[in-house]
This record gives structure tokens, C-alpha cells and sequence, in this order.
């Protein structure tokens, strides 16, 4: 066992620095709260790579994954995330339960909360769904997904996957590419990218980006707009493909997926004219093919899969410094 | 109440008359008797006295635009409840949209709300009664016969008269009653899904936006229609730059349109949303500073003619839910006055101009066949309305008359606040602090 | 507050020069020794030791740096999480003859959790522990097998061990404070 070599050491506040309850969105953390989350995440690597995957930290707690939305990794990565801090996870998809009966968000929330729900790990389909729960129970409750809005676990793992390869963000050029209007992924990696200090770029069809980003406003990150894929990624080092969400997709907003493949897929040949050594992510699951190249998805700057691993490391980290929220 | 009322010292303010000045007025059988200047006292002094001495005293308030939910969803109001609240916010004639359920689009469901206003309603209620049968937009309501019955304007508010020939048809059809069609300005194919402003603060909260230009665009299709007909046009709860604008142009025309606009948009913006708070949502919904900027321009030139609460209460249930699931609505009663005088006290609008626009002006639109309101002209109803411009208080919703506790500004502090109003002479509503002497 | 060194640099280098002796005397197969430091002052303790073990028997011993964050059994009554520091134990546990280092020995807590963690690394032959110094007040049923100095002490003082590589300078030294301070 050995800690990962390449990155400098960070040295980090004490969690006395994190403030956060919840964990609704990136946009309300620190520099300083990112940088204790992945040094906390080093250390729960370290823990992944021994023999036995498991520390007591929170014995007793219990997790409540509420998924209103399918997901199979997403769900799956904090309940391991959860037994391998020894906390006790239990799950509720919402349309095998009581909700589907018309039971309100609120009283689903006090229910589990009745049953002892330490944390509830929320995704909603609808933006805004856990601040209602923040309001309304004592548990912590994790965003894993809320509508268009956040999915702060995804960018944060996101965020130390880049970490662990380029070190400091200051200065480096991200370009996240596609859908950007309808990705809670690009929302909070935009937030997170921007407060670690990168350049954020956004490429995408413009009935694609939402109101208000690109100019220097109050209230949204500042970014830059390039609607040619080449020019975007023209030396880039960190490119991230976003899912084309043909299930959220409204029709009309692009004449075609032909044509969306055309002016935006990532290929090896537009992905050259990034940095050699630029990073691929793609927050999965992955439409090879359509917004990514199989090529491109499994080439040797792809660290997709590191992502998925660095998932349960980072949601660990997460519940460990969100439990010591919990006695304030 | 038998013996006549004196409304004593207060600073009469009527816009009808021109009239600013410290003074009393005597209410007499319903009536306005008599009404003198500084210390003259009546002629007969056998009255009961309102102490209204430091406040402000102008016509009750008249509100063109509000929803009192009855028939059909009486958990979110009464025609009790609502006009109890209406008279807490110096409302002393109201005119209910005809979204209920059953919708006012027939003679049998006015005749019924005109008679539990009669027999429970703090204050004069004037229904509205739907453009098309039950609100569907593709027949023309029987117009005669809902004017006949008593209704004041037309209007399918909730929704748009979105087809363009029926809307055309309807301006039409209305010059015979010499009545307004009432048109809530949404292109709803555009707006489709949409819960707040589209902008910076949508994007921000990952809502989808309602754009100011869906307004604007039915706004000068109507105004187009209106001046193809000749019919008359009231612009529902105007919000954007855009609209106020057109408004403007067309007024220059000569084309007959009036336009209204909300407590709410003119003094809050999008950013109430923020935290997903329910209680900011309502359509057409809270936009940007620049867009309130252009509405207070618009009610000091005139385009603007009449301010309407579009009071729309909503259960607690209803509105405790995923912000896209919530319904539309503000209510606003209570917080009109209080949440308009920071205009006011901002210098942005003046005391009389705020009062003609809540008075004076919602008159004239409603017209002669309701002749004496909105005035406090000697013989003409004793609508009465007393508040105190500058006095501070919390808004706590659960001192309101409404069933409806959705509001923005609840636990806000407000400055300006009714504190006496009298319908037809009787005091529907009075602030423990105002004292009656009765003789 | 009274503050009175109880050891000096030439103490603390004696000490851990007799302590690498005693490891040596104790432990047959030397070869089996693997020197655990506890984050924070444990580590370079341990470092001494090691490079003491390599003047005196000429062998080179594996050291390591342990974190206990995660075994804590007062989590759920601390106020704010600990902040995790990093593991780093570059051979295996396995069969080895452990000796856990640290620089205070009080409640016996840590130690509790220090061996569920180096359990939980893998299957060592033994574990002992060397601390430099012992101030009474077991919670549990722990001892050590290697003493620098029996101090004991009462709730309201605090032994303060301060290193040249993390402090600046090599003294211990006992401090009264009027509050009682969380056991470790």
C-alpha cells in the first residue's frame, strides 16, 4: 500500500472548516471544503486497497438510498460507499413503494426519518426536490441527482479524478461538451471547476446552453461559449462528453441525433487537437457512438473507469465529513 | 349601523375629485353625506366617530383582477374568506376571475356567486365571466346572456385566449356590452413546462424559464386584434419591459386597451425563487429588476392604467411540494398596500398616483353601470378605506382573513397598513388601535 | 498554568536509545520487526527507534505511519470529524512482530484502535507497544510493553511531548489546566 505519489500534498484545514449539513450542490462549497474532501478521499483509496474493504467509522449510522429516478451505478456506489464506512444501508425506488400510492415527498421524507434514517440519499427527477427535504427532516440528505439542477457527488468525483492526474486546476483549460441545458453534471462541474480555479469552456448546440451563461453575471460562474468543437477543445486538458439525454431530450431542440453526431461527437481526430496529455471523462453511462467514439471511450486519455472507481472513495469521504455534521 | 359615521381627521385623499386635504367625512345611511375641511365638524352632531387622526382616508379600493375560488375549491377560499381578506387589504369592491369549478360561463354559476356575496361577503363582489364555454377556447361564451347577469369583463385568465380567432371574435361579439375582454398574455405553446423567468436565476436553479417574450408575443397579437375590432382590451397583470412598450405604442394609436399590473411585480424580482421557495411562484412569474423598472414607468405615464392583486390563495399542501409541481399563485390582499408604499416611500411613485391607480382608474374601466365608486363624492356609496402610510409591521400570515398563507413576504417587514375600511358604510374591517367613539 | 519539564533532549535521546535496545533483547528474530508510528508524533518516535535498531544490530527495520480516524469509538460524541490522515505501511503485516509506537499512553483507547486497524491490514504474529511516556488512567485493559518514563498524573494536567521534526525542539514536559481534557 502506498499513498499515490504524484500529487502534492495538500494541506488541509481541519473539517472544523466544513459547515454543510447536506450535500445539495457544489456551488455553496469552499475551495478549502474541496480540498479537504479529497484529501479525505486519499484516504479512503487507502482503505479500498486493502484486503479487507472496511473501517468501523460509521458504525451505527444508517443510510437511506431514495431514488426516484432509475440508476444502477449511481445507487450502488453509496450503498458500498455506506457499508464500507459500516454504516447499514437500506434503499427505496420510488415506484415499488408507498409513493406510488401519492404519498408527498415530505411525508415519505418523515417516514424514514421515523424509521432512523441518519442520511437519506435523495435523486428527484424535479430540480429543487432536497432542499424541500433539508427544510423538512433532521437526516443529512446527499443530492444525487436533482432534475437539471446538481449532482455535486458526480462532479466532486469528477473533480479528484482530474486532481490525481494534473494536480493544481489553476489555469487549466476544461471543455465540457454537449447537452448542457438539461445536465446537472455540467451545472456542478461547472461550479466546482471554476471555484478550483480552471477555464471552463462549454460546447454545444446554442438551443442546448441555458439562459445567462457566458456573459459576466451575478449568480452564475463565469464561462466561455465556443460552438465549433474544434476551437473548443483547441488545447484543452481536461474534456469532458456529456451524455445526449435522449430520455429528457425535448424534441425540437435539435433537427437530429445525425446531426448532433456530425457537429459534436468526440473522435480521436478533434480530441487531437487538445493537449497530448488532456484527460476524457464522461460522467456514464456512456452512449459510445453518439456523443463519445468507442475509440475515444476506451482510448489511453479515457479515465472513465478510474471515475467509477473514485466514486465510492469520494461518497465515502463524504459520508464520513457529512456524520460529523450530524451532531451540531 | 343606524346612527351616520364621522370619519374625523384624517388626510382626505380622492384623485376623482383632486382632493388632498386634512379633513372629515360624514357616512350616512350607506352614503357619503358631507365632507369638510381641517376642524369643520357636520351640522348635526348626533354620529358615531372614527378617529382617523395622522392617516391616510381615499375611495376603498377596487380590484380588478382576483380569484375567490368558489364554486369548486373552497379548501383554497371562500367568497367569505376572500372578501374578509379583501377587506383587511381596504378592498372594498372586488372582481372575481371565472376559473372556478364550475366556471362562470353561464347565468346559473354567477347568479350563485352574486348570492353568496350577497349573503357572506364582507365587500361588493363584481364577477367576470369566461371568453369561451368552460374556459375551453373554442366557443364563444354567451356573452349576452353572463352581461345580462352582471358581469364586469371577460376573461379565460389562468390561460390565454390563445386562439387567434376566437379572441378576435370575442372583441368583437363584447362592443355590443361595451365590456373588456380581459386577456392573461402567455404563449403557452412557448411557456410549455415553464415554472419561473427565463434568465440567469432559472439557470441557475435548473428550472425551465418562462420567457418574457411568450408575453409580450400575445401581447401584440391582441393589441393588433383590438385595433382590427375596435373592441376593448384590458392587458391582464402586465410584467415585462416588452409588453409596456407595446402598451405604450398603441395607446399612442388610439387603439382602446387599459392594462393592470401587480403588487408582486413591481416590487419583487426573480431572485425570490432562490431556495425553490413555492411561495414566489406565479405566473406570469416574478422577473428582473429592468422589467420592474419599465412597469413603475409605465404607471407614472399612464400606460399602466390600474394596479389588480391577482390575489390567487393556495392550500399549505398545495404548495409544500417539488417546486415544478406547485401551483401558480400569490396571495395578496393582505401585503397590497403595505408592499406597494415602499414604492412610495422610495419616491418612485407618488401617494396620490398610487391611490388613483387603485381607485380612480379601475372606475373608470368598470364604467358607468357602476357609477359612484372609486370616489368619495358627495352621495355616491360609502366605500371608505383608512391606513396608516408609514407604520411598520411583520407580515405574519397567520393573522389572515385568506385561507391562502402563500406569500413571498411572510415574516417581511412592511411599512404601510390599512387600518380601517368601511363598505357601504358599515366598518368591515378596523385595526384595534383606530378608536370608535360611539355616541 | 504551571509548566514543568519532566525530560530533556538528553533524556528523550537515553530513552529511546535503552527502548531500540529492549526491542532488540525481546524480539529473537529481529528480522520480523515492523515498527508502527501513531499519527502524529508516533511516526518520527518510530523513525528513531528504527534508525537506533540500525546502529545497534545493523539491520535495516521497516516503518510505518498509521491513522486511526476511522477506528475511533468516540465519533458519534465529537464535535467536529477528525480530519483523516494517511496510512502508509510499506510491507505487509502478515507474520510480522508489530510494535506499535507512540508518545503518550493514557486511556488506552487509541491503542484499542490502532489494533483493530493493523487487524484489519492483515494477520501480524504480535503486537506490542512502546510509548515514551505512561500517565496512568487506563480506560481498558492495555499495557505497554516499552516505557520511557511512568508519569503519573492527575485529569488536569496535560503531558506535552514536543519533537525536534514536528515542534522544533526535543522536551516533555507536564502543564496544569483547570479544565479536564479529552481523554486519548
Amino acid at each position: 500500500m502506498r499513498t499515490t505519489e504524484q500529487i502534492k500534498p495538500v494541506a488541509p484545514k481541519p473539517a472544523a472548516t466544513w459547515q454543510h449539513h447536506h450535500i445539495l450542490d457544489v456551488d455553496d462549497f469552499s475551495r478549502e471544503e474541496i480540498e479537504l474532501v479529497f484529501h479525505t478521499t486519499q484516504a479512503m483509496k487507502e482503505v479500498l486497497s486493502r484486503p479487507i474493504k472496511r473501517v468501523p467509522a460509521l458504525r451505527g449510522k444508517t443510510l437511506i438510498t431514495l431514488f426516484y429516478e432509475p440508476s444502477t451505478r449511481t445507487r450502488l456506489s453509496f450503498e458500498l460507499a455506506a457499508k464500507n464506512l459500516g454504516a447499514d444501508a437500506a434503499s427505496l425506488s420510488a415506484p415499488a413503494s408507498s409513493v406510488a400510492k401519492g404519498e408527498s415527498l415530505v411525508d415519505t421524507l418523515s417516514t424514514l426519518q421515523a424509521l432512523g434514517a441518519d442520511i437519506v440519499v435523495m435523486r428527484h427527477p424535479h430540480s429543487g426536490a432536497p432542499y424541500i427535504a433539508a427544510k423538512h427532516v433532521e437526516a443529512s440528505i446527499v443530492n444525487a441527482g436533482d432534475g437539471w439542477h446538481a449532482h455535486p457527488t458526480q462532479a466532486l468525483l469528477d473533480l479528484y479524478t482530474i486532481h490525481e492526474h494534473k494536480g493544481n486546476f489553476k489555469g487549466l483549460k476544461a471543455v465540457l461538451i454537449g447537452d448542457i441545458t438539461h445536465s446537472r453534471v455540467a451545472h456542478s462541474n461547472i461550479w466546482g471547476l471554476t471555484t478550483m480555479g480552471a477555464e471552463v469552456t462549454l460546447c454545444s448546440p446554442p438551443t442546448l446552453l441555458p439562459a445567462g451563461l457566458g456573459g459576466q453575471q451575478h449568480h452564475l460562474p463565469p464561462v466561455s461559449i465556443e460552438h465549433d468543437i474544434e476551437l473548443a477543445l483547441d488545447g484543452a486538458d481536461v474534456v469532458m462528453a456529456l451524455r445526449l439525454q435522449l430520455e429528457r431530450q425535448q424534441s425540437g431542440l435539435l433537427p437530429s441525433i445525425r446531426e448532433y453526431i456530425q457537429l459534436y461527437q468526440l473522435t480521436e481526430a478533434r480530441l487531437a487537437s487538445a493537449k497530448p496529455d488532456a484527460l476524457v471523462l464522461h460522467p456514464g453511462p456512456v452512449n459510445e457512438g453518439i456523443e463519445i467514439a468507442s475509440a475515444v471511450a476506451h482510448g489511453p486519455q479515457s479515465v472513465i473507469n478510474e471515475q467509477v472507481t473514485n466514486g465510492v472513495a469520494v461518497r465515502m469521504a463524504l459520508l464520513y465529513i457529512l456524520a460529523g455534521s450530524q451532531k451540531q | 349601523m343606524n346612527k351616520p359615521l364621522l370619519i374625523k381627521g384624517g388626510r382626505i385623499i380622492d384623485p376623482s375629485q383632486q382632493k388632498d386635504e386634512v379633513g372629515s367625512l360624514l357616512v350616512t345611511e350607506g352614503k357619503i353625506s358631507w365632507l369638510g375641511k381641517g376642524d369643520a365638524a357636520p351640522p348635526h352632531p348626533d354620529h358615531n366617530v372614527l378617529n382617523v387622526q395622522g392617516l391616510v382616508v381615499c375611495p376603498g379600493f377596487i380590484d380588478l383582477h382576483c380569484h375567490l375560488r368558489q364554486p369548486g375549491n373552497e379548501d383554497k377560499e371562500t367568497i367569505a374568506t376572500g372578501t374578509r381578506a379583501a377587506a383587511r387589504g381596504g378592498f372594498t369592491t372586488i372582481c372575481c376571475m371565472p376559473n372556478t369549478n364550475p366556471p362562470l360561463d353561464n347565468q346559473t354559476v354567477v347568479e350563485f356567486v352574486k348570492s353568496k356575496a350577497a349573503s357572506e361577503g364582507a365587500v361588493r363582489v363584481l364577477p367576470i365571466g369566461c371568453i369561451s364555454k368552460g374556459r375551453k377556447g373554442k366557443e364563444l361564451a354567451e356573452m349576452g346572456d353572463l352581461a345580462a347577469a352582471g358581469v364586469v369583463a371577460f376573461s379565460d385568465d389562468g390561460e390565454p385566449a390563445l386562439n387567434s380567432y376566437i379572441m378576435r371574435q370575442a372583441l368583437d361579439y363584447s362592443r355590443a356590452f361595451d365590456l373588456p375582454i380581459t386577456d392573461h398574455c402567455e404563449d403557452t405553446v412557448l411557456t410549455e413546462g415553464g415554472q419561473m423567468n427565463e434568465g440567469i436565476i432559472s439557470t441557475k436553479l435548473g428550472l425551465r424559464g418562462l420567457p418574457n417574450a411568450a408575453e409580450d408575443i400575445i401581447v401584440a397579437r391582441d393589441l393588433a386584434l383590438a385595433q382590427l375590432t375596435g373592441g376593448r382590451l384590458h392587458i391582464a397583470h402586465t410584467t415585462t419591459e416588452g409588453a409596456v412598450d407595446l402598451i405604450r405604442r398603441a395607446k399612442e394609436k388610439g387603439i382602446r386597451v387599459t392594462a393592470e399590473v401587480t403588487p408582486h411585480h413591481l416590487t419583487l424580482t426573480e431572485e425570490r425563487v432562490i431556495g425553490y421557495n413555492t411561495n414566489a411562484k406565479v405566473n406570469p412569474p416574478l422577473r428582473t429588476e429592468q422589467d420592474i423598472q419599465a412597469l413603475i414607468q409605465g404607471l407614472n405615464d399612464n400606460t399602466i392604467d390600474i394596479i389588480a392583486t391577482d390575489h390567487a390563495p393556495h392550500t399549505e399542501a398545495d404548495k409544500l411540494c417539488e417546486f415544478a409541481l406547485a401551483p401558480f399563485g400569490i396571495s395578496g390582499f393582505e401585503t397590497a398596500l403595505g408592499s406597494l408604499m415602499s414604492l412610495v416611500h422610495d419616491k418612485q411613485l407618488t401617494l396620490v398616483n398610487l391611490i388613483a391607480k387603485l381607485t380612480h382608474e379601475p372606475a373608470k374601466i368598470l364604467g358607468n353601470k357602476h357609477g359612484g365608486l372609486g370616489t368619495l363624492a358627495i352621495g355616491t356609496e360609502a366605500d371608505v378605506t383608512v391606513f396608516d402610510p408609514a407604520l411598520e409591521w411583520v407580515v405574519d400570515t397567520r393573522d389572515f382573513a385568506s385561507k391562502g398563507k402563500n406569500t413571498p413576504l411572510a415574516g417581511e417587514s412592511l411599512k404601510g397598513r390599512v387600518m380601517a375600511t368601511i363598505y357601504q358604510g358599515k366598518l368591515v374591517y378596523k385595526d384595534d388601535s383606530v378608536k370608535l367613539k360611539e355616541n | 498554568m504551571s509548566r514543568k519539564v519532566i525530560m530533556t533532549q538528553d533524556d528523550i535521546r537515553r530513552t529511546l536509545a535503552r527502548i531500540a535496545h529492549e526491542i532488540i533483547e525481546r524480539n529473537k528474530v529481529i528480522e520480523q520487526v515492523l515498527l508502527v508510528g501513531m499519527h502524529t508524533r508516533g511516526v518520527p518516535i518510530a523513525k528513531r527507534l528504527a534508525a537506533n535498531i540500525e546502529d545497534f544490530a545493523k539491520l535495516k527495520i521497516p516503518v510505518g505511519a498509521l491513522d486511526i480516524s476511522l477506528y475511533r469509538d468516540d465519533l458519534s460524541s465529537l464535535e467536529l470529524q477528525p480530519t483523516v490522515k494517511s496510512t502508509d505501511i510499506p510491507v505487509s503485516v502478515d507474520g510480522k512482530s508489530i510494535v506499535l509506537v507512540d508518545d503518550v499512553l493514557y486511556t488506552g483507547r487509541s491503542i484499542r484502535a490502532a489494533m483493530d486497524a493493523l487487524i484489519d491490514l492483515g494477520r501480524p504474529r504480535s503486537i506490542q507497544l512502546a510509548v515514551i511516556i505512561d500517565r496512568g488512567h487506563r480506560e481498558l485493559p492495555i499495557r505497554a510493553d516499552y516505557v520511557g518514563k511512568n508519569m503519573p498524573s492527575s485529569r488536569h494536567e496535560e503531558i506535552k511531548v514536543q519533537l525536534k521534526e514536528s515542534d522544533g525542539v526535543d522536551e516533555v514536559a507536564i502543564i496544569s489546566t483547570p479544565e479536564v481534557k479529552e481523554g486519548q
